[in-house]
This record gives structure tokens, C-alpha cells and sequence, in this order.
């Protein structure tokens, strides 16, 4: 007899095994279903435009609701500009960032600041387009362009980028804004990174001599250099993406302008301002396939970043 | 010899300065922003801001739907997405050791966590909002939760390959079966990791706008239908912050303020927890 419920509860077991496991198999199995769904479903809704435009639909500056006529450089040029410039300002600041954090910061300081910095990443972008409208938009308006214009505007060659109205909204407010965005998921990437160099190999440079920044710049940097790149693309991703800071201050015109002061548009505040208002299958149809483009891109993106990070992560558990 | 000795040491020294200059540019901002936030949030910050709906320009009101509707969907997101995601890390921590389909949905997962939010709105609204042909509060608690998934799949893969295999060696041991070691001890043990993620996915939920865009759109007045458009503090905050109205935009300024002081704290007490918990291990 107790030989029975034992095989009987063995059985049950066996069963309850099979239902869990297949439970969260399926579930990850979702991940991919929802990738696939959301490619599938921007592909179908693109279709109208795709098939109205053709190729022709990335070179063109058109974006004429009223005729029908639509075309996403200008978008795409501004999502480009604007996450340029916030990478360019990003990734020395980032790099400053992470080398304070793992190397100068005395210990007890290192958590705290280190949470500060991840913080700047937890205010929610809607904040951020609040504070750049009203706050930083003026000020930069006031001070900074009028400067912008006298001094870089009438030099050779990057006059152009420089001058125009100071308005305070437009590409350049929009790639600081982004680039304050992405400091700290930059930084805390490069801290994660530095973090996994051994270190006897930082002792040995320094016991060469070596300056903490020579340390820096000639051990851990080529060391993780990989990892440091990775970092960077997830920060650029991140930055293609942002929806909201970029709407409040990048002004929403569909006008192509040499001039960084200049309000344009990206991809993503062209789908916030204008989808809820769109009228006609077609005008609906180019938003989605603008929407299609920037998943791509950022997918080609973060996709290039995560197998970065693994390469560094692989290699680490190799030599460890 | 000297004169490459002291430009080493120039060097560095710039170098270093740059580094805390860095530093304190970082946190500059971060200073800046919340001053901002609290030198205009808080004398908009009256107890109508919680007791009344939000009003048409020029009349008084709150933020009473809002505050709800962000609640409920926040609620309803997060319970639709931190099951499927703790499944699916358990499945990627645990299971995972063969096959495609670990990595391949690892991989997945970890570009999907920072794909860009307004495309999963344009998702929901391409799958969910066109067939039933309204925007709706369920739709926006999709879209949220489709935001909740990566994140805690993250965490709670992470957090499950912390737990030391010997635990599981231990159970296995003592004859119990797969499904109770994983539910009763390997998740147990990484408990407080998990609910670390799950906070961190409620932080960010709470203030994404992109997706509800397109989904729970807006609603002037008290719904507690979900299958509505649905007032939620993000949207209500990008429309009135956008407005020409000052009273608008003073609600705006307090329902900027409420959102950051939750998520900040969300943020804080999730890592605080963490902490804890880790040091009690």
C-alpha cells in the first residue's frame, strides 16, 4: 500500500514537472512571439505608405499631410543630429563619471554618488521636456546661443551649424537635454566595465609607476575597450528612443535646417505630436513606417551593444 | 627625464580634475531638476491637486482622475507583466542550460529593455486599440505591462544565479521535485531580489508617457471603466504642461513633482531593500 502513493505521488510529481517546466518555457517563448508581433505589426501597418512610396519614402523631405505627400529624412535627420551631439557631449562626461567612481571617489562616497547618478536615470523624460521647456530653454536662449551666434557663428565652416535665431527650442537644446539623459546609463555601463579589471593588473601599471590616469588610459581602457563601446550603443539607443524630452524642446517643424538652433524633428516627437491627430490612412500608415524605422534602427543598435557586452562578459568568464 | 616626469604628473592631475568635474556636472543637473521640481511643484501642490478632477482651462481642479487612472493601469501592468517575466527569468536561469532558446530570448529580452516605448504604444494600438476601435485603460495597462516584461525577466534571471547551486543540489537531495526546489527554495532565496526588479519596473512605468499616448489616450473626468479612454498623471501633464494656461501648467508643475517624488523613492527604497537583503544573506 505505501508503496502505491509512492509511485502514485512520484507520478504527480513527474507531471507537475513537466506542467512547470513547459509553463515558463512558454513563457520566454513569449519574448520572442512579442518581438515577432511587434515587427509584424508595424510591418502591416506601413504597408499603405511603403506601398505608396517606396525607397523613396528615407531621402524624402516631404511631409505634406494636406497632399499626401510624406517622406522621413527630416525626422531622421533630426533623430541622428540630436543623439549625435548628446554622444558627443555623453561620453567624455560618462568616461569622467565612471573613472571618478572606480578609482578617485573615497569608499564611503562611492554608493551614494553612484545612486545619485542612477537617479538622473530614474526621472521619468517627461520631466526632463518640462524642465528643458521652461527652465533650461530660456536660459539657453538668453545666454548661450546669443553667445553661440557671435562667436562660432561667423566662423568659416561651422558658422552655419551656429547661427539663427536664439530661441532657446530646437536640435541643440534637444541633444543636451538627451545627452544629460543618457550620462548615467553610459556611466554606470563603463563603471560595471572597469569594475571586472583585475586587479593585478592595475597594481602591476602601477608598481611600473604608472599615473592613475595613464592607468586609466593605457590598462583599463584598452582592456575593456569592447565593453566601453557596448556601453556607448546602449546609451545611443537609448537616445534614438527618447520620446518625450525630445517633444517638449525640439520645436516640431518639418523644416530641413543646416543650423542647430533651428527647431526640426525627430522620429519619435513626430509620432507623440502628430499620431492622435493624424487623419487618413495614409497619414497614419507614414507614422507607423516612421515608427518601423526607428525599431530598426534601434534594434540594428542595441543589438550591436548587447553582443559587445557579451563578448566582454565571455572573455571574462574565460580568463577567470 | 624631469620634464617627462612633471608632464606625466601635469597630465594626470588635468586629467583627474576633468574626472570630478565630470562628476559634478552629472550631478548638477540632477540638483538642478529637482529644485526646479520642487520650487514650482510645491506651491502648486494644494489638497484640491487630490480631491478633485482635473479641470477645463481657467476653472480650479486637481488630479484626482489622473493620480487613479496611473494607478490602476500601473497596478493592472504590473500584474499582467511581473508573472510572465518571473516565468520567463526562471525559465532563462533555471532550464536554460540547453537549447536556442535561452540565449535566443535573452538576447531578445535585453534589446527589447531598452527598445523605445513609443513603438510598443504604436504596438497596442496597431494590435489592441484599432480592432476594439477606442483608445482604452487596458490598452494603456498592455502597453505598460509589455514594459514590465524585460525588466523583471532581467532581475529575476540575475537574482536566481546568485542563489548557489549547493541549495538546489541540497533540496534534490532530500527527493524533492524540480517544481518545489524552483518555488519553494531557489525563488524564495532570490525573493527579495526579485521584488527589488519588480519595484524598479513599477519606477519606470509610473512615469512613461510615449506608450499611454496612443492607448489610454486622456479623460477629462472620474472613469473607473478601464475599457475607457483613462486620465493618467503622464499624459494629463504632457497635455497641460504643453497648453498655453498658466492654471494648467501649475498642475502640471505638481503632478511633475508627485511623479518624480514616487519615483525616486520607488527607485531608493527598491535598492535600500536590496541592500538589506543582502547583507542579512
Amino acid at each position: 500500500m505505501p508503496k502505491f502513493l509512492h509511485e502514485a505521488s512520484l507520478k504527480r510529481h513527474t507531471i507537475l514537472d513537466l506542467l512547470f517546466r513547459n509553463l515558463t518555457r512558454v513563457s520566454a517563448f513569449g519574448v520572442l512571439v512579442l518581438l515577432a508581433a511587434i515587427i509584424g505589426s508595424l510591418v502591416v501597418g506601413s504597408m499603405p505608405a511603403i506601398r505608396a512610396f517606396g525607397f523613396g519614402f528615407l531621402t524624402s523631405s516631404d511631409w505634406d499631410p494636406v497632399n499626401d505627400q510624406f517622406g522621413a529624412l527630416i525626422p531622421i535627420f533630426g533623430t541622428l543630429v540630436t543623439s549625435g551631439i548628446a554622444l558627443l557631449i555623453a561620453i567624455p562626461v560618462s568616461f569622467g563619471i565612471a573613472l571618478f567612481l572606480t578609482e578617485l571617489s573615497p569608499r564611503i562616497l562611492r554608493r551614494p554618488l553612484g545612486i545619485a547618478i542612477e537617479l538622473l536615470a530614474g526621472i521619468p523624460s517627461i520631466i526632463y521636456g518640462m524642465w528643458g521647456l521652461f527652465v533650461f530653454a530660456p536660459l539657453f536662449a538668453d545666454h548661450v546661443e546669443p553667445w553661440l551666434n557671435d562667436r562660432i557663428g561667423a566662423m568659416p565652416y561651422l558658422g552655419p551649424f551656429f547661427s539663427g535665431p536664439p530661441m532657446g527650442i530646437g536640435m541643440l537644446t534637444a541633444g543636451i537635454i538627451l545627452s544629460i539623459m543618457i550620462i548615467p546609463f553610459i556611466a554606470s555601463v563603463m563603471r560595471d566595465v572597469f569594475e571586472v579589471v583585475p586587479t593585478l593588473l592595475k597594481e602591476s601599471a602601477y608598481g611600473l609607476g604608472a599615473t592613475t590616469w595613464e592607468v586609466m588610459w593605457k590598462v583599463v581602457l584598452p582592456y575593456t575597450r569592447i565593453g566601453v563601446v557596448g556601453g556607448i550603443m546602449l546609451g545611443l539607443g537609448r537616445a534614438l528612443g527618447e520620446t518625450m524630452a525630445v517633444t517638449f524642446v525640439i520645436g516640431n517643424s518639418h523644416e530641413l535646417s543646416k543650423s542647430l538652433l533651428m527647431p526640426g524633428n525627430s522620429i519619435a516627437s513626430a509620432l507623440a505630436n502628430e499620431f492622435t491627430e493624424a487623419y487618413g490612412e495614409l497619414y497614419t500608415s507614414a507614422l507607423i513606417e516612421l515608427g518601423l524605422i526607428l525599431f530598426f534602427i534601434t534594434f540594428v543598435v542595441l543589438s550591436l551593444a548587447r553582443y559587445m557586452l557579451y563578448k566582454l562578459g565571455k572573455r571574462e568568464g574565460q580568463a577567470a | 627625464m624631469l620634464n617627462l616626469y612633471t608632464r606625466r604628473r601635469i597630465v594626470n592631475a588635468i586629467g583627474l580634475v576633468i574626472s570630478m568635474l565630470a562628476m559634478a556636472f552629472g550631478l548638477f543637473w540632477l540638483c538642478w531638476i529637482l529644485w526646479t521640481l520642487l520650487e514650482h511643484g510645491l506651491p502648486a501642490l494644494a489638497p484640491v491637486v487630490f480631491t478633485q478632477m482635473t479641470p477645463p482651462p481657467g476653472s480650479d481642479g486637481g488630479l484626482l482622475n489622473a493620480i487613479a487612472g496611473s494607478l490602476a493601469m500601473t497596478l493592472v501592468g504590473t500584474l499582467i507583466g511581473t508573472p510572465i517575466g518571473i516565468f520567463a527569468g526562471t525559465y532563462l536561469a533555471e532550464f536554460g542550460q540547453r537549447g536556442w532558446l535561452a540565449p535566443v530570448t535573452r538576447f531578445i529580452n535585453d534589446v527589447l529593455l531598452s527598445a523605445p516605448s513609443i513603438v510598443i504604444g504604436l504596438f497596442v494600438y496597431e494590435v489592441y486599440v484599432i480592432r476594439v476601435k477606442h483608445f482604452s485603460g487596458w490598452a494603456g495597462a498592455l502597453a505598460l505591462s509589455i514594459i514590465v516584461i524585460p525588466i523583471v525577466i532581467r532581475t529575476t534571471e540575475n537574482m536566481l544565479r546568485l542563489v548557489p547551486t549547493t541549495l538546489r543540489e541540497a533540496a534534490a537531495a532530500l527527493g524533492a521535485p524540480q517544481w518545489k526546489i524552483i518555488n519553494f527554495v531557489t525563488l524564495r532565496a532570490a525573493r527579495a531580489g526579485i521584488i527589488t526588479g519588480v519595484m524598479l519596473a513599477i519606477a519606470r512605468i509610473s512615469g512613461e508617457t510615449a506608450p499611454l499616448l496612443f492607448t489610454a489616450l486622456n479623460n477629462q473626468f472620474w472613469s473607473s471603466n478601464m475599457d475607457q479612454p483613462m486620465a493618467n498623471l503622464p499624459v494629463v501633464i504632457f497635455q497641460f504642461a504643453m497648453s498655453p494656461y498658466e492654471d494648467w501648467q501649475k498642475l502640471a508643475w505638481a503632478g511633475a513633482l508627485l511623479i518624480t517624488v514616487s519615483v525616486l523613492t520607488l527607485n531608493i527604497l527598491a535598492r535600500v531593500l536590496f541592500r538589506q537583503s543582502a547583507t542579512t544573506h
